[in-house]
């Protein structure tokens, strides 16, 4: 049954080509539980190899399955197939499971669009993608499945293209990881120049005869490709624009997979970071920073969306910060964790938003704890889970990264310790505002009688993603006036969307019996994955004590914030001195950006543009072009149509001939 | 009394020559057609004499050869020549050019 | 009496011992046989009974019989492969090797391919009658026996049994003057062209002493015969008949004129029969008989190749008439062949029977659509009548664009292989200049099928022609023609609106083309006419819907959808999995 392998990427590719084919006949529904379906039928195949792994010998849990030599240049042997392991086994079972509630959930989120059949296009072929660089058994596959996915990404974020918002989101979110992407194209070049093979089995092997520097080199650029992908310091602002996207595509793509990616990465060449300490060092200090930043900015956003996004981009750090002091398996029980709890986070979100007419403005809400129970248990659920409150999932898993990065450096540690604090307090405060409190939308309402039926498939946003935060905050009736303009009656979403959510908040709530510290026996992940990743853990060990401790000391950290939270929100609504402007702006880094680079790139395309373009190069080939087809011109002025022209071209080319034949033989 | 053979090859080229450039000159079909078939038997003049010079019989059995593809081109050829000229007067190649560029 | 004259004549010769009758090996020349008999069949089948048989009957003895010559080819082939080296037949006549069998091998998927798309054109335009399908088996076994021959008379033969029934066909349709003039300048000029052939046989004759290419071959390796004037102007003789065969400049006349005039399907046809037997002729006499010349030669098809490649790209690009401009198009393509010969070595010879596999297949596709675009009358070839064809006919057009693309050389497409093998068999062989320049005349080239892809997929108003021709050819001559390129040049698929449009473009990448072109194109290709405008959003443009010029429709019969599939998926399928298809290449050209 190990065997059937090949399937799992294949059922959301044959979705997609079906609704590539067929979407529009299909129609809504149908093409949306068609594409369920196909992922569900993945998940089942996953589900099926995954205990036919575990049935193995650990030593056995590995093999390549080559389907067939896509290319072969000299040396270069590149074959198409996958890698099944404990590692991408585990991958390949959480991105299932997680998409198949995702698509479940999007069906009904996305019932009214009319665009729907399109939307489980991009969503299939997104699994199909996700699933290649998951499985691909080496690096060519591998960035098979990650362009797939940027691309898919791109397409989703840019769903509603109609709003300038989300086409430049896309487009921003294509050029960053452009960026990442070359690193990573670079890495795999000098992976192959290095050891000869693209292979990851072959290349493992060969790390010996790499010298340290080539190997540093290589970990440093395919980090590149990761930091792009997973949007860390400094690639990370594409991540919150991104949320204009659907907000199934922001759970999906944007919180519990794609993002991922990274951090898959940099455990699958776990061989390569070990053999290369000054870069795991690296990863694992732009990790740490950029938890600590994004938890930062994700204290002080108002749209519920972008405070997810944020809270993502710290979470990844968390996992950076993992993978880069040797704590694999940790990385990986965030990773799973996360998913679970931030799918769920974003999926609530999505029924708030669905609830208030698409109004993302946390400040508008309020009070929805009566209204919407499901929503609020899960979210209740899902924001202790994050904040580490024990025994939820998140409480284990970010344990277990402090932990280990206390071992590496206590300074690391110090500032993981603090974004926990302030992990638990930002979604804290997303809670409170949502939930509690006041129903700041009835007053809204109240206010806003007698517009006219109007209603806007989505509420126009402006055209980025501070300005949308500087408009809201410096002028709130507009957005009470949008909220307004239909009637409000907030209730749970119906059972396809609620199933994923009570689902994803079991796991939340349990999803730490994978790893739990106290006994050798109990850390079943740490066993699964031992075969990928022993040679290269980091090794420290702790006493019962010390464990016991810092689990003390995390669960404290937790309440603090929990507490932070409720008592700085419970009753107000606006506290400007914890939500100053600079964090707001998201430290003015996107904006920094925006004038640094690309308004002078813009400036220099325009020069470019005008002169380079229009001048030298379009002057250029059009006078080629024109050079040509006057030469046309006049050339087919020979083809006069009379046979005997004809047969004077031919014999003039026979003269000619034998002219120069003879010539030779007199030579 | 025996002619070199340099005689007969001289005598193909010039035949050679001639079809050449009768096709060259000439307007009619079907005259241009002739020339052509003054250029194979050119060709046959060459392959018996050096059939001869060589003491070869292959040369002489690649006449028949020639003479058989020679005859069937111009049962097609006639065809095509005879299903283009019926609505026509005269049968001048000249007159045909309505595809050229 | 005189049957018994003939009788003790035979009789007579046969026991002096001038003569031996050679053993026939019957099985060498099997594909050949069959394909005659199949032409003979049909032709008698024709004449005897009573009622007209339907185009269809013959369409599928066509077929039948191409399949037949196919399986004894591949027969052959392992018979070949089996033994691990070649032979030959009937008294040296004929060379059955790893090259002449994949020579037969490929004339008789022409055969089966051209027959299906034949088809639709012969029941849309009413011709009944075994004539069409009988002409052409008769021509495809000429070209088998080009590719076989091991002796020039062979040679010969196999040229005027390919080219006799190709004259006939260009003529063929008697609706159109056109195509009477076509088969009248291609008949006089090909004429003239086997008149100079053969005189190039015997002068090589006399100068060697055989015309039987191992001995010449023989002879060629054991004298010093570089500067023997007879034997130097016997090749040069002889070039020039093959030159005027595959379409080279400046042999290459007759080719727009014939090719505009012949009835599609015809001309699809003729582009790729007469270039797989001249070429198959043409490598092999150049390569092995005439090997020792090489440094004679070479030069000469350097120039011949600059020349064709030059003049095919460049007078492609004034062309209006989509039939014309591919005529100048496989004159371009000729001239890529040209480059793997030219480079004279063992990878430059398998380089370019790659590409005539590819050629054909391309070719044979693009002719089938313009027939049936042709619409009935075969008149509309002009680039107009292509206007807005992406809007109506989806399926066709994403097809016509693969097909075009691969002629272009875009990448996942057996096009592009077939222009990078025969480009590094010339680097290899230190043609730096011929390689740049066949490039750049790729790129030229590129231009004028890049326009007709941006004709089918633009807006419905005609002002845009000129628009769509400077866009063309900049594509073209900025850079090597890629799909995505072709399709971002266009106003209406900008950045911003790219997701929206995916839906619509995506098949239409290359990519998508794969997925959809594999799994559904015949069967939307015959479904797609019935329901114009299915699953398609309009585009809110400023041109409007696209009036089209006739009121005909388009008569897609479900034949000519299967030929054109057929060539849509060798092209993608092997473009993306060159394996099989290059392995056989190499195969055959090791067991030359």
């Amino acid at each position: 049954m190990l065997h059937a392998a090949f399937l799992i990427p294949l059922f959301p590719l044959a979705g997609f080509a079906v609704l590539a084919l067929a979407g529009r006949r299909l129609g809504n529904p149908v093409a949306g539980w068609l594409g369920t379906a196909m992922v569900a039928a993945s998940f089942v195949v996953t589900v099926i190899v995954f205990a036919g792994l575990f049935q193995q010998a650990p030593a056995h849990r590995s093999f390549d399955q080559t389907w067939w030599t896509w290319f072969s240049v000299d040396r270069l042997h590149v074959t198409a197939g996958i890698l099944v392991d404990p590692l991408s086994m585990t991958m390949a079972l959480f991105v299932t499971g997680v998409s198949t509630l995702i698509h479940l959930y999007s069906i009904g989120y996305m019932e009214h669009d009319p665009q729907l059949p399109k939307f489980f296009l991009y969503m299939n072929l997104f699994v199909s993608s996700m699933l290649l660089l998951v499985l691909g058994g080496n690096l060519v596959m591998t960035f098979l499945g990650w362009e797939g996915v940027g691309v898919c990404s791109y397409f989703l974020i840019a769903f509603w293209f109609d709003r300038p918002s989300a086409a430049s989101a896309g487009k921003k979110a294509m050029i960053f990881n452009r960026i990442g992407d070359a690193g990573f194209l670079v890495g795999m070049f000098l992976v192959y120049e290095r050891t000869g093979s693209l292979q990851y089995t072959t290349v493992f092997s060969r790390l010996g005869h790499v010298s340290g520097a080539s190997l540093t080199a290589i970990a440093l650029l395919l980090f590149l490709g990761a930091v792009g992908k997973s949007a860390q310091l400094p690639l990370y602002p594409w991540l919150a624009d991104a949320m204009e996207g659907p907000t199934p595509v922001s759970a999906l793509i944007h919180a519990a997979t794609m993002v991922t990616a990274g951090v898959y990465l940099m455990c699958r060449i776990n061989p390569i970071l070990f053999r290369a300490p000054d870069a795991a060092h690296t990863v694992a200090i732009i990790g740490a920073v950029t938890a600590f930043l994004g938890a930062t900015i994700a204290c002080a956003q108002n749209d519920v969306k972008k405070i997810l996004a944020y809270s993502t981009i710290s979470q990844l750090g968390y996992m950076f910060l993992a993978a880069g002091v040797g704590a694999y398996v940790a990385a990986i029980f965030l990773m799973l964790a996360h998913a679970f709890y931030k799918a769920l986070l974003f999926l609530g979100a999505g029924s708030v938003i669905h609830a208030m007419n698409d109004e993302q403005n946390t400040k508008l809400m309020g009070g929805l704890r009566a209204v919407m129970p499901i929503t609020w248990i899960t979210f209740l659920v899902a924001w202790l889970a994050i904040g580490g409150v024990p025994p939820l999932a998140g409480f284990w898993a970010k344990g277990d990264v402090l932990l280990n990065a206390y071992g590496f450096s206590p300074w690391l540690y110090a500032l993981g310790a603090l974004t926990a604090v302030l992990t638990a307090y930002y979604i804290g405060r997303c809670y409170m505002l949502v939930f509690s409190g006041n129903a700041r939308w009835v007053e809204a309402r109240a206010s806003g009688d007698g517009h006219g039926a109007v209603v806007s498939h989505a509420s126009t946003p402006p055209a980025s993603g501070h300005a949308q935060e500087e408009a809201d905050t410096s002028n709130p009736n507009v957005s009470h006036e949008r909220v307004s303009q239909r009637e409000l009656h907030p209730h749970d979403p119906a059972w396809v969307m609620t199933v994923p959510l009570v689902v994803l908040a079991v796991c939340s709530f349990v999803g730490g019996i994978i790893n739990l510290p106290f006994h050798p026996n109990l850390v079943f992940l740490e066993r699964w994955l031992d075969p990928v990743v022993s040679r290269s853990l980091f090794n420290h060990h702790f006493g019962a004590g010390t464990q016991v401790l810092f689990a003390c000391v995390d669960a404290a950290l937790a309440v603090l914030g929990v507490g932070l939270a409720i008592a700085l929100w419970r009753s107000a609504v606006d506290r400007p001195e914890v939500e100053p402007t600079f964090l707001q702006r998201a430290w003015f880094i996107d904006f920094g950006y925006d004038r640094l680079i690309a308004r002078t790139s813009t400036v220099f395309a325009a020069f470019t543009s005008a002169v380079v373009e229009n001048r030298v190069i379009d002057g250029a080939v059009n006078g080629v072009a024109g050079l040509f087809r006057s030469g046309g011109g006049v050339l087919r002025k020979v083809q006069t149509g009379y046979v005997r022209n004809y047969a004077l071209g031919v014999m003039a080319g026979l003269v000619v001939l034998l002219a120069y034949v003879v010539s030779r033989s007199v030579s | 009394m025996s002619v070199p053979a340099s005689f007969y090859l001289t005598l193909s080229a010039v035949l050679f020559t001639i079809g050449a450039i009768g096709l060259l000159v000439r307007r009619n079909v079907l005259v241009m057609f002739m020339c052509v078939e003054l250029m194979l038997n050119a060709a046959n003049l060459a392959f018996v004499t050096f059939a001869r010079e060589l003491n070869d019989v292959a040369g002489q059995a690649a006449v028949f050869f020639v003479l058989v593809v020679a005859a069937a081109e111009v049962v097609v050829g006639l065809g095509i020549i005879v299903a283009i000229f019926r609505r026509r007067v005269g049968a001048t190649a000249d007159d045909i050019h309505v595809l050229k560029g | 009496m005189i049957a018994s004259l003939l009788g003790a004549l035979v009789g007579s010769v046969a026991s002096s011992g001038a003569f031996s009758i050679p053993h026939i090996d019957y099985t060498a020349i099997l594909p050949e046989l069959i394909l005659i008999g199949g032409a003979l069949l049909m032709l008698a089948a024709g004449a005897l009974s009573v009622r007209h048989l339907p185009t269809f009957a013959y369409t599928v003895l066509s077929a039948a019989a191409g399949v037949a010559a196919l399986v004894s080819g591949i027969v052959l082939w392992e018979k070949i492969h089996g033994k691990g080296r070649p032979f030959t037949a009937i008294a040296h006549a004929l060379s059955i090797d790893g090259f002449s069998t994949a020579f037969v091998i490929l004339s008789a998927c022409v055969i089966i391919v051209s027959s299906f798309i034949a088809d639709g054109y012969l029941r849309r335009e009413g011709i009944a009658g075994p004539e069409y399908h009988a002409l052409a088996l008769l021509g495809a076994s000429g070209a088998m026996f080009m590719a076989a021959a091991n002796d020039f008379i062979v040679i010969f033969l196999g040229l005027e049994i390919m080219s006799i029934p190709l004259y006939v066909l260009a003529a063929m349709d008697q609706r159109r003057a056109e195509s009477g003039e076509a088969g009248m300048k291609y008949f006089v000029l090909g004429a003239f062209s086997s008149a100079i052939f053969v005189y190039g046989i015997a002068l090589t004759y006399g100068a060697t002493g055989s015309t039987n290419l191992a001995q010449i071959a023989g002879y060629l390796a054991n004298n010093v015969s570089t500067n023997d004037g007879l034997l130097l102007a016997g090749m040069g003789l002889v070039l020039v008949g093959f030159l005027f065969k595959i379409a080279a400049v400046p042999f290459h006349m007759w080719t727009p004129d014939v090719y505009q005039g012949a009835p599609t399907p015809a001309t699809g046809y003729m582009a790729a029969i007469a270039k797989v037997g001249g070429f198959a002729a043409l490598l092999r006499v150049f390569f092995s008989t005439f090997h020792s010349l090489t440094a004679t030669w070479q030069p000469v098809l350097w120039v011949v190749a600059v020349l064709t490649l030059v003049l095919g790209a460049v007078l492609g690009l004034v062309q209006r008439n989509v039939k014309r401009m591919l005529a100048y198009s496989s004159i371009n393509h000729a001239g890529f062949i040209l480059l793997g010969l030219q480079a004279a070595s063992a990878s430059g010879i398998s380089a370019s029977l790659y590409y005539v596999f590819v050629y054909a297949f391309l070719v044979l596709g693009s002719f089938a659509i313009i027939t049936v675009i042709g619409r009935r009358g075969d008149r509309d070839h002009a680039i107009e009548s292509y206007r807005g064809l992406a809007r109506s006919h989806p399926m066709l057009a994403l097809a016509f664009a693969v097909l075009l693309l691969a002629q272009a050389g875009a990448p996942f497409t057996t096009g592009f292989l077939g222009k990078l093998y025969v480009v590094e068999a010339a680097v290899q062989s230190h043609s730096y200049a011929l390689a740049v320049i066949a490039m750049l005349t790729g790129a030229v080239a590129a231009g004028f099928y890049l326009r007709v892809v941006f004709v089918m997929y633009g807006q419905g108003s005609g002002a845009g022609a000129r628009a769509d021709d400077g866009a063309g050819v900049g594509a073209g001559v900025g850079s090597a023609a890629v799909p995505g390129e072709a399709l971002a040049g266009h106003p209406e698929l900008a950045m911003a609106s790219a997701p929206g449009g995916a839906l619509e473009v995506a098949p239409g990448g290359a990519g998508g083309a794969v997925a959809s072109g594999a799994t559904a194109t015949a069967g939307t290709l015959v479904a797609a006419p019935t329901e114009p405008d299915a699953g398609e959003t309009a585009p809110a443009g400023a041109g409007g819907a696209p009036s089209p010029a006739r009121a005909l429709p388009f008569d897609l019969a479900p034949t000519t959808a299967v030929g054109i599939a057929v060539t849509v998926l060798f092209t993608v399928v092997l473009g993306i999995w060159p394996g099989p298809l290059f392995a056989f290449v190499h195969a055959a050209s090791l067991l030359f």
